[in-house]
Protein backbone atom coordinates (compact mmCIF):
# COMPACT_ATOMS: atom_id res chain seq x y z
CA UNK A 1 0.00 0.00 0.00
CA UNK A 2 2.42 2.51 0.83
CA UNK A 3 4.06 3.80 -2.29
CA UNK A 4 5.55 0.08 -2.92
CA UNK A 5 4.75 -0.24 -6.84
CA UNK A 6 6.24 2.97 -7.66
CA UNK A 7 9.33 2.37 -5.45
CA UNK A 8 9.81 -0.57 -7.52
CA UNK A 9 10.12 1.43 -10.98
CA UNK A 10 12.76 3.84 -9.21
CA UNK A 11 14.34 0.91 -8.03
CA UNK A 12 14.43 -0.92 -11.24
CA UNK A 13 15.91 2.23 -12.85
CA UNK A 14 18.21 2.57 -10.21
CA UNK A 15 19.63 -0.79 -10.92
CA UNK A 16 19.82 -0.47 -14.22
CA UNK A 17 22.92 1.79 -14.08
CA UNK A 18 24.62 2.79 -17.15
CA UNK A 19 22.63 4.60 -19.20
CA UNK A 20 20.68 1.55 -19.54
CA UNK A 21 16.93 1.95 -20.80
CA UNK A 22 14.80 -0.49 -19.63
CA UNK A 23 11.49 -1.34 -21.04
CA UNK A 24 8.45 1.36 -20.37
CA UNK A 25 6.64 -0.22 -17.32
CA UNK A 26 3.18 0.63 -18.37
CA UNK A 27 1.09 -1.66 -16.41
CA UNK A 28 3.58 -0.79 -12.86
CA UNK A 29 2.44 2.70 -13.34
CA UNK A 30 -1.02 2.01 -14.10
CA UNK A 31 -1.27 -0.06 -10.51
CA UNK A 32 0.44 2.80 -9.21
CA UNK A 33 -1.58 5.35 -10.15
CA UNK A 34 -4.63 3.09 -9.50
CA UNK A 35 -2.96 2.54 -5.86
CA UNK A 36 -3.20 6.59 -5.34
CA UNK A 37 -6.68 6.74 -6.57
CA UNK A 38 -7.66 3.95 -3.93
CA UNK A 39 -5.82 6.02 -1.34
CA UNK A 40 -7.42 9.31 -2.28
CA UNK A 41 -11.29 8.00 -1.93
CA UNK A 42 -10.20 6.45 1.35
CA UNK A 43 -8.92 9.63 2.62
CA UNK A 44 -12.03 11.85 1.13
CA UNK A 45 -14.40 9.12 2.79
CA UNK A 46 -12.49 9.91 6.02
CA UNK A 47 -12.51 13.10 6.22
CA UNK A 48 -15.96 13.78 6.09
CA UNK A 49 -16.20 11.44 9.01
CA UNK A 50 -13.36 13.13 10.27
CA UNK A 51 -15.28 16.22 10.10
CA UNK A 52 -18.14 14.90 11.97
CA UNK A 53 -16.42 14.39 15.01
CA UNK A 54 -13.91 11.32 14.52
CA UNK A 55 -10.96 12.93 15.49
CA UNK A 56 -8.81 9.81 15.86
CA UNK A 57 -9.15 9.91 12.06
CA UNK A 58 -6.83 12.37 11.46
CA UNK A 59 -3.65 10.62 11.82
CA UNK A 60 -4.39 7.92 9.40
CA UNK A 61 -5.66 10.84 6.75
CA UNK A 62 -1.96 12.26 7.10
CA UNK A 63 -0.46 8.75 6.88
CA UNK A 64 -2.43 8.48 3.46
CA UNK A 65 -1.82 11.96 2.50
CA UNK A 66 2.31 11.14 2.79
CA UNK A 67 2.02 8.02 0.98
CA UNK A 68 0.25 9.70 -2.41
CA UNK A 69 2.76 12.38 -2.15
CA UNK A 70 5.40 9.46 -1.58
CA UNK A 71 3.82 8.00 -4.93
CA UNK A 72 3.66 11.17 -6.70
CA UNK A 73 7.16 11.74 -6.41
CA UNK A 74 8.15 8.26 -6.98
CA UNK A 75 6.59 8.52 -10.15
CA UNK A 76 8.24 11.68 -11.62
CA UNK A 77 11.21 10.92 -10.63
CA UNK A 78 10.90 7.55 -12.81
CA UNK A 79 9.72 9.09 -15.57
CA UNK A 80 12.10 12.31 -15.35
CA UNK A 81 15.01 9.90 -14.94
CA UNK A 82 13.77 7.34 -18.06
CA UNK A 83 13.68 11.52 -19.95
CA UNK A 84 17.28 12.40 -19.15
CA UNK A 85 18.01 8.82 -20.77
CA UNK A 86 16.16 9.04 -23.45
CA UNK A 87 17.95 12.68 -24.08
CA UNK A 88 21.30 11.65 -23.67
CA UNK A 89 20.83 8.71 -26.59
CA UNK A 90 20.00 11.83 -28.62
CA UNK A 91 23.58 12.45 -28.20
CA UNK A 92 24.61 9.34 -28.43
CA UNK A 93 23.46 7.70 -31.34
CA UNK A 94 22.33 10.55 -33.41
CA UNK A 95 18.70 11.60 -34.20
CA UNK A 96 17.47 8.40 -35.27
CA UNK A 97 17.61 5.27 -32.53
CA UNK A 98 17.97 1.85 -32.63
CA UNK A 99 15.00 -0.62 -32.95
CA UNK A 100 15.86 -2.53 -29.85
CA UNK A 101 15.76 1.02 -28.22
CA UNK A 102 12.77 2.22 -29.37
CA UNK A 103 10.71 -0.98 -28.62
CA UNK A 104 11.32 0.18 -24.91
CA UNK A 105 10.00 4.00 -24.72
CA UNK A 106 6.61 4.22 -24.22
CA UNK A 107 4.23 6.35 -27.18
CA UNK A 108 4.52 9.68 -24.98
CA UNK A 109 8.44 8.91 -24.88
CA UNK A 110 8.61 8.39 -28.59
CA UNK A 111 6.92 12.02 -28.49
CA UNK A 112 8.92 13.91 -25.87
CA UNK A 113 11.97 12.35 -27.90
CA UNK A 114 11.31 13.93 -31.37
CA UNK A 115 10.43 17.04 -30.20
CA UNK A 116 13.53 17.41 -28.10
CA UNK A 117 15.10 16.17 -31.58
CA UNK A 118 13.55 19.60 -33.15
CA UNK A 119 14.21 21.80 -30.43
CA UNK A 120 17.81 20.86 -30.74
CA UNK A 121 18.20 20.84 -34.76
CA UNK A 122 16.56 24.20 -34.52
CA UNK A 123 19.36 25.01 -32.15
CA UNK A 124 21.88 23.73 -33.96
CA UNK A 125 20.59 25.35 -37.00
CA UNK A 126 20.76 28.97 -35.21
CA UNK A 127 24.35 28.53 -33.99
CA UNK A 128 27.33 28.68 -36.24
CA UNK A 129 26.60 30.85 -39.67
CA UNK A 130 24.83 29.80 -42.66
CA UNK A 131 24.93 25.74 -42.07
CA UNK A 132 24.60 26.11 -38.73
CA UNK A 133 27.14 23.86 -36.41
CA UNK A 134 26.12 20.25 -35.36
CA UNK A 135 27.29 20.28 -31.78
CA UNK A 136 27.04 15.99 -32.05
CA UNK A 137 30.67 16.01 -33.92
CA UNK A 138 33.38 16.75 -32.33
CA UNK A 139 32.62 15.04 -28.90
CA UNK A 140 36.57 13.96 -28.53
CA UNK A 141 38.90 16.98 -29.22
CA UNK A 142 41.27 16.09 -32.08
CA UNK A 143 44.31 14.29 -31.67
CA UNK A 144 45.44 14.14 -35.34
CA UNK A 145 44.01 14.68 -39.17
CA UNK A 146 43.89 11.20 -40.39
CA UNK A 147 42.63 8.41 -38.71
CA UNK A 148 42.59 4.59 -39.62
CA UNK A 149 39.00 2.84 -40.30
CA UNK A 150 38.30 -0.41 -41.40
CA UNK A 151 35.01 -1.02 -43.83
CA UNK A 152 32.27 -2.87 -42.39
CA UNK A 153 30.20 -3.00 -45.57
CA UNK A 154 30.39 -2.40 -49.40
CA UNK A 155 30.08 1.34 -49.96
CA UNK A 156 31.27 2.10 -53.13
CA UNK A 157 33.06 4.94 -53.80
CA UNK A 158 34.19 7.95 -51.57
CA UNK A 159 35.54 11.05 -52.68
CA UNK A 160 38.10 12.83 -50.38
CA UNK A 161 38.60 16.58 -50.03
CA UNK A 162 42.02 16.86 -52.44
CA UNK A 163 39.09 14.84 -55.48
CA UNK A 164 40.64 11.29 -55.57
CA UNK A 165 38.41 8.43 -55.26
CA UNK A 166 39.47 5.60 -52.75
CA UNK A 167 36.51 2.46 -53.19
CA UNK A 168 34.92 0.80 -49.73
CA UNK A 169 35.43 -2.44 -50.40
CA UNK A 170 34.09 -4.28 -46.91
CA UNK A 171 36.95 -5.15 -44.56
CA UNK A 172 39.64 -2.64 -46.32
CA UNK A 173 41.74 -0.51 -44.59
CA UNK A 174 42.37 2.97 -44.89
CA UNK A 175 43.75 6.36 -43.34
CA UNK A 176 41.31 9.08 -43.72
CA UNK A 177 40.38 12.60 -43.04
CA UNK A 178 38.71 12.32 -39.79
CA UNK A 179 36.23 14.68 -40.59
CA UNK A 180 34.90 13.01 -43.52
CA UNK A 181 34.85 9.76 -41.76
CA UNK A 182 32.90 11.03 -38.48
CA UNK A 183 29.61 10.41 -40.07
CA UNK A 184 30.16 7.16 -42.06
CA UNK A 185 32.02 5.80 -38.92
CA UNK A 186 28.32 6.61 -36.98
CA UNK A 187 26.15 5.16 -40.05
CA UNK A 188 28.22 2.01 -39.18
CA UNK A 189 29.81 1.90 -42.44
CA UNK A 190 33.26 2.39 -40.88
CA UNK A 191 35.11 1.40 -37.88
CA UNK A 192 37.56 3.37 -36.22
CA UNK A 193 40.85 1.16 -35.80
CA UNK A 194 42.33 1.78 -33.02
CA UNK A 195 45.94 0.40 -32.26
CA UNK B 1 43.63 37.58 -40.93
CA UNK B 2 42.39 40.15 -39.32
CA UNK B 3 39.31 39.75 -37.65
CA UNK B 4 36.90 42.73 -36.11
CA UNK B 5 35.14 41.91 -33.17
CA UNK B 6 32.31 44.49 -34.43
CA UNK B 7 28.38 44.66 -33.33
CA UNK B 8 27.92 43.26 -29.68
CA UNK B 9 24.60 43.14 -30.42
CA UNK B 10 23.34 46.37 -28.86
CA UNK B 11 22.78 46.59 -25.39
CA UNK B 12 25.31 47.05 -22.43
CA UNK B 13 28.96 46.92 -24.31
CA UNK B 14 28.47 48.74 -27.28
CA UNK B 15 32.16 49.57 -27.36
CA UNK B 16 33.75 48.66 -30.65
CA UNK B 17 36.69 45.64 -29.63
CA UNK B 18 39.47 45.09 -32.23
CA UNK B 19 41.07 41.66 -31.54
CA UNK B 20 43.32 39.77 -33.20
CA UNK B 21 42.84 36.29 -33.96
CA UNK B 22 45.11 35.07 -31.26
CA UNK B 23 43.13 37.11 -28.83
CA UNK B 24 39.93 35.83 -30.10
CA UNK B 25 40.99 32.56 -29.98
CA UNK B 26 42.03 32.88 -26.38
CA UNK B 27 38.84 34.67 -25.06
CA UNK B 28 37.01 31.83 -26.55
CA UNK B 29 39.31 28.91 -24.12
CA UNK B 30 38.83 31.59 -21.57
CA UNK B 31 35.11 31.43 -21.80
CA UNK B 32 35.35 27.55 -22.35
CA UNK B 33 37.03 26.97 -19.72
CA UNK B 34 35.54 29.42 -17.01
CA UNK B 35 31.45 27.64 -18.13
CA UNK B 36 33.58 23.86 -18.16
CA UNK B 37 34.14 24.74 -14.35
CA UNK B 38 31.65 26.67 -13.17
CA UNK B 39 28.47 25.31 -11.50
CA UNK B 40 25.97 27.61 -12.81
CA UNK B 41 25.19 29.01 -16.31
CA UNK B 42 27.62 31.74 -17.06
CA UNK B 43 26.60 34.70 -19.02
CA UNK B 44 26.34 33.97 -23.02
CA UNK B 45 29.30 35.57 -25.40
CA UNK B 46 27.65 35.81 -28.71
CA UNK B 47 30.08 38.37 -29.89
CA UNK B 48 33.04 35.94 -29.41
CA UNK B 49 30.89 32.68 -30.99
CA UNK B 50 29.92 35.14 -33.74
CA UNK B 51 33.44 36.12 -34.92
CA UNK B 52 34.53 32.49 -34.05
CA UNK B 53 32.49 31.46 -36.59
CA UNK B 54 33.43 34.30 -38.94
CA UNK B 55 36.99 33.49 -38.49
CA UNK B 56 36.77 29.42 -39.30
CA UNK B 57 34.63 30.32 -42.30
CA UNK B 58 37.50 32.33 -43.09
CA UNK B 59 39.84 30.13 -42.68
CA UNK B 60 38.38 27.36 -44.64
CA UNK B 61 37.96 29.80 -47.55
CA UNK B 62 41.46 30.42 -47.32
CA UNK B 63 42.93 26.62 -47.12
CA UNK B 64 40.24 25.86 -50.00
CA UNK B 65 42.64 28.46 -52.45
CA UNK B 66 45.42 27.24 -50.85
CA UNK B 67 47.67 25.01 -53.10
CA UNK B 68 47.27 21.09 -52.83
CA UNK B 69 49.88 19.31 -51.04
CA UNK B 70 51.21 22.11 -49.30
CA UNK B 71 52.54 21.31 -45.79
CA UNK B 72 50.89 24.17 -44.41
CA UNK B 73 47.49 23.61 -45.42
CA UNK B 74 47.28 20.06 -42.70
CA UNK B 75 48.35 22.29 -40.10
CA UNK B 76 45.87 25.06 -40.41
CA UNK B 77 43.60 22.21 -41.22
CA UNK B 78 44.27 20.44 -37.94
CA UNK B 79 44.19 24.61 -36.16
CA UNK B 80 40.47 24.38 -37.39
CA UNK B 81 39.44 21.24 -35.98
CA UNK B 82 40.53 22.28 -33.01
CA UNK B 83 39.15 25.58 -32.76
CA UNK B 84 35.80 24.03 -33.76
CA UNK B 85 36.14 21.08 -31.04
CA UNK B 86 36.12 24.24 -28.42
CA UNK B 87 33.37 25.99 -29.69
CA UNK B 88 31.44 22.57 -30.16
CA UNK B 89 32.11 21.72 -26.85
CA UNK B 90 31.41 25.83 -25.15
CA UNK B 91 28.24 25.62 -26.79
CA UNK B 92 27.81 21.74 -25.50
CA UNK B 93 28.40 22.11 -21.92
CA UNK B 94 25.96 25.74 -22.34
CA UNK B 95 23.29 23.22 -23.06
CA UNK B 96 23.70 20.56 -20.50
CA UNK B 97 23.65 23.49 -18.38
CA UNK B 98 20.41 24.21 -19.92
CA UNK B 99 18.90 21.43 -19.61
CA UNK B 100 20.08 20.56 -16.33
CA UNK B 101 18.72 24.06 -14.85
CA UNK B 102 16.02 24.92 -16.68
CA UNK B 103 13.56 25.72 -14.72
CA UNK B 104 16.14 28.32 -12.17
CA UNK B 105 17.46 29.39 -15.57
CA UNK B 106 14.17 30.57 -16.99
CA UNK B 107 13.06 31.95 -13.59
CA UNK B 108 16.18 33.77 -13.23
CA UNK B 109 15.16 35.34 -16.90
CA UNK B 110 11.98 35.86 -15.91
CA UNK B 111 12.60 38.34 -13.12
CA UNK B 112 15.56 39.66 -15.22
CA UNK B 113 15.68 43.40 -14.99
CA UNK B 114 15.13 45.86 -17.93
CA UNK B 115 18.44 46.23 -19.53
CA UNK B 116 20.87 43.62 -17.15
CA UNK B 117 22.32 41.77 -19.65
CA UNK B 118 21.14 37.75 -20.21
CA UNK B 119 22.93 35.01 -19.25
CA UNK B 120 20.88 33.06 -22.54
CA UNK B 121 21.40 34.02 -26.08
CA UNK B 122 18.15 34.41 -27.60
CA UNK B 123 18.88 30.52 -29.47
CA UNK B 124 19.14 29.34 -26.05
CA UNK B 125 16.24 30.87 -24.95
CA UNK B 126 14.14 29.49 -27.31
CA UNK B 127 15.59 25.98 -26.70
CA UNK B 128 15.24 26.31 -22.87
CA UNK B 129 11.42 27.07 -23.16
CA UNK B 130 10.73 24.43 -25.72
CA UNK B 131 12.22 21.81 -23.64
CA UNK B 132 10.19 23.08 -20.66
CA UNK B 133 7.01 23.12 -21.83
CA UNK B 134 7.85 20.00 -23.77
CA UNK B 135 9.02 18.38 -20.60
CA UNK B 136 6.03 19.62 -18.84
CA UNK B 137 3.58 18.56 -21.07
CA UNK B 138 4.97 14.87 -20.95
CA UNK B 139 4.51 14.64 -17.23
CA UNK B 140 1.36 15.96 -17.26
CA UNK B 141 0.20 13.34 -20.01
CA UNK B 142 1.97 10.30 -18.56
CA UNK B 143 1.34 11.09 -14.65
CA UNK B 144 0.04 13.72 -13.57
CA UNK B 145 -3.50 14.11 -15.21
CA UNK B 146 -4.19 10.42 -13.73
CA UNK B 147 -3.55 11.57 -10.05
CA UNK B 148 -5.85 12.68 -7.29
CA UNK B 149 -6.97 16.19 -8.01
CA UNK B 150 -5.17 17.66 -4.82
CA UNK B 151 -1.69 16.06 -6.37
CA UNK B 152 -1.79 17.33 -9.91
CA UNK B 153 0.06 20.42 -9.88
CA UNK B 154 3.82 19.95 -9.35
CA UNK B 155 6.36 22.60 -9.82
CA UNK B 156 9.40 21.96 -11.42
CA UNK B 157 11.10 24.89 -9.57
CA UNK B 158 11.09 22.96 -6.21
CA UNK B 159 11.77 19.40 -7.88
CA UNK B 160 15.01 20.02 -10.11
CA UNK B 161 18.23 20.71 -8.15
CA UNK B 162 19.47 24.01 -8.37
CA UNK B 163 23.31 24.74 -9.26
CA UNK B 164 25.24 23.96 -6.20
CA UNK B 165 27.17 27.51 -6.02
CA UNK B 166 28.72 26.07 -2.99
CA UNK B 167 30.92 23.88 -4.72
CA UNK B 168 34.46 24.72 -5.04
CA UNK B 169 36.74 25.90 -8.10
CA UNK B 170 40.22 26.33 -9.11
CA UNK B 171 41.33 29.25 -10.18
CA UNK B 172 44.38 31.72 -11.40
CA UNK B 173 44.06 35.32 -10.68
CA UNK B 174 44.19 37.14 -14.19
CA UNK B 175 43.86 40.87 -12.00
CA UNK B 176 44.84 41.65 -8.48
CA UNK B 177 42.28 41.57 -5.83
CA UNK B 178 41.83 43.01 -2.13
CA UNK B 179 39.41 42.57 0.65
CA UNK B 180 37.05 39.45 -0.89
CA UNK B 181 35.06 38.98 2.00
CA UNK B 182 34.94 35.08 2.48
CA UNK B 183 31.87 34.12 4.40
CA UNK B 184 32.31 31.40 7.35
CA UNK B 185 31.80 27.57 6.19
CA UNK B 186 30.85 26.85 10.05
CA UNK B 187 29.46 28.77 12.97
CA UNK B 188 32.49 28.93 14.88
CA UNK B 189 34.37 30.76 11.80
CA UNK B 190 34.12 34.23 11.42
CA UNK B 191 34.10 36.07 8.25
CA UNK B 192 37.38 37.28 7.01
CA UNK B 193 38.58 39.01 3.71
CA UNK B 194 41.48 37.85 1.48
CA UNK B 195 43.56 39.42 -1.30
CA UNK B 196 44.13 38.21 -4.35
CA UNK B 197 47.77 38.27 -6.14
CA UNK B 198 48.04 38.24 -9.88
CA UNK B 199 48.64 34.98 -11.08
CA UNK B 200 48.55 33.20 -7.51
CA UNK B 201 45.93 30.20 -7.55
CA UNK B 202 43.28 29.16 -5.05
CA UNK B 203 40.90 26.54 -4.10
CA UNK B 204 37.75 28.49 -3.18
CA UNK B 205 34.23 28.55 -2.91
CA UNK B 206 32.32 29.51 -6.20
CA UNK B 207 29.91 31.76 -4.37
CA UNK B 208 32.48 34.05 -3.32
CA UNK B 209 34.41 34.33 -6.46
CA UNK B 210 31.33 34.59 -9.09
CA UNK B 211 31.29 37.93 -9.02
CA UNK B 212 35.11 37.99 -10.04
CA UNK B 213 34.59 35.16 -12.60
CA UNK B 214 32.08 36.72 -14.31
CA UNK B 215 34.10 40.26 -14.65
CA UNK B 216 36.78 38.26 -16.03
CA UNK B 217 39.09 39.25 -12.77
CA UNK B 218 40.20 35.50 -12.29
CA UNK B 219 40.33 32.36 -14.79
CA UNK B 220 38.92 29.24 -13.81
CA UNK B 221 41.01 26.05 -14.14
Amino acid sequence: MAAERAMELVRELHRAAGGHLPPFRTDVLRQALEEMRALYERNQADVSEAKSGRTDLIFLIRFRHCCLLRNQRCLLAYLYDRLLRIRALRWEYGSVLPNTIQFHMSAEEVEWFSRYKKSLATYMKSVGGEEGLDLTQDIKPPKSLYIEVRCLKDHGEFEIDDGTTILLKKNSQHFLPRWKCEQLIRQGVLEHVLS
Amino acid sequence: MAAAGGDSNGDSDSEEMLLTPAQLIHSLEQAWLNEKFAPELLESKPEIIECVVEQLDHMEANLKRAKKGDLKVSVHHMEIERIRYVLSSYLRCRLVKIEKFFPHILEKEKSRAEGEPSVLSPEEFAFAKEYMANTEAYLKNVALKHMPPNLQKMSLLKSVPKPNLDSFVFLRVLEPQENILVEPETDEQREYAISLEEGSQHLIRYRTVAPLVASGAVQLI
